[in-house]
């Protein structure tokens, strides 16, 4: 069974302007297990990991990322954005066994 | 009775000192990569070269705990519709597999950069390639040094 996909955490800056370039910071909560580890029985624990990232804005894909086992615990992206216009971002987080968890967050422009 | 000779002093003396000699010499970036790593930055680069240069690198010289190391990359694009970057690959050259990460971008990100945090097993280089809307290939490469629970590394 795979592990559990934890809770989403994303964050936007409190104030933005239009035309602005702004961060947007991500973290979910995931073992990563990368496949090389072993039980204290030997065995090799199988790979889990979150595999790929994907952000969009107003369903329009903004940003992606594949994912390796070299990636950590707890996958932290942060990527760029250029907020022209409000609207709603979606993340989604899909794990080697094709389950995902998404979270919304809207940008409001000051 | 001792049959196995003891390493002097003066001995383990200038194995330190030819240590340190090559720990001191500058990193090119074209420097010989591992089988598995070159295969799979070629793989990526397919019959193109990749240049020097637009990509700055953010990893911490020393990294206290190879589990979590954060890496920043950026990129110098307009990332316009006509001019961005459309990949960065990110390769670690002293990990069980040399996969670390693709970032797929678009012209709406306003600025090629992206930060994360990723797993290095041992004192290594990271490799970034990053690849141009025109497939222009450009790569940064930087070291390293990786002390997992002051074993060393």
């Amino acid at each position: 069974m795979a592990a559990p996909i934890g809770q989403p955490r994303v964050r936007l800056p409190a104030q933005v302007r239009a035309g602005e370039v702004i961060e947007i910071r991500t973290l979910i909560s995931h073992v990563m297990e990368t496949g090389q580890r072993r039980d204290q029985a030997g065995n090799v624990i199988p790979r889990d990991i979150i595999k790929r990232f994907e952000a969009k804005f107003e369903g329009q894909l903004v940003f992606a990322m594949d994912l390796a086992p070299a990636i950590s615990a707890n996958p932290y992206i942060a990527f760029q954005f250029r907020a022209e216009r409000p609207g709603r971002f979606e993340f989604t987080w899909t794990n080697d066994a094709g389950e995902s968890r998404s979270a919304t967050q809207e940008l409001r422009l000051a | 009775m001792h049959t196995l000779k003891a390493p002097t002093r003066r001995g383990a003396m200038g194995l330190a000192a030819a240590a340190a000699a090559v720990a001191l010499l500058p990193m090119p970036a074209s420097a010989q990569l591992a089988p598995a790593v070159q295969a799979a930055v070629d793989r990526v680069r397919g019959n193109r070269t990749a240049q020097e240069g637009r990509i700055t690198l953010r990893a911490p010289p020393i990294a206290e705990n190879g589990n979590t190391v954060p890496i920043t990359v950026s990129v110098e694009s307009p990332m316009t519709a006509a001019d961005h970057v459309t990949r960065v690959h990110v390769f670690a050259t002293g990990n069980p597999t040399p996969e670390v990460a693709v970032f797929h971008l678009t012209p709406a990100m306003g600025r090629a950069q992206v930060d994360t945090r990723i797993r290095l097993g041992q004192t290594q280089d990271v490799v970034v390639l990053a690849e141009m809307q025109d497939g222009s290939l450009f790569q940064a490469r930087t070291e390293v040094k990786v002390t997992i629970g002051g074993c060393g590394g």
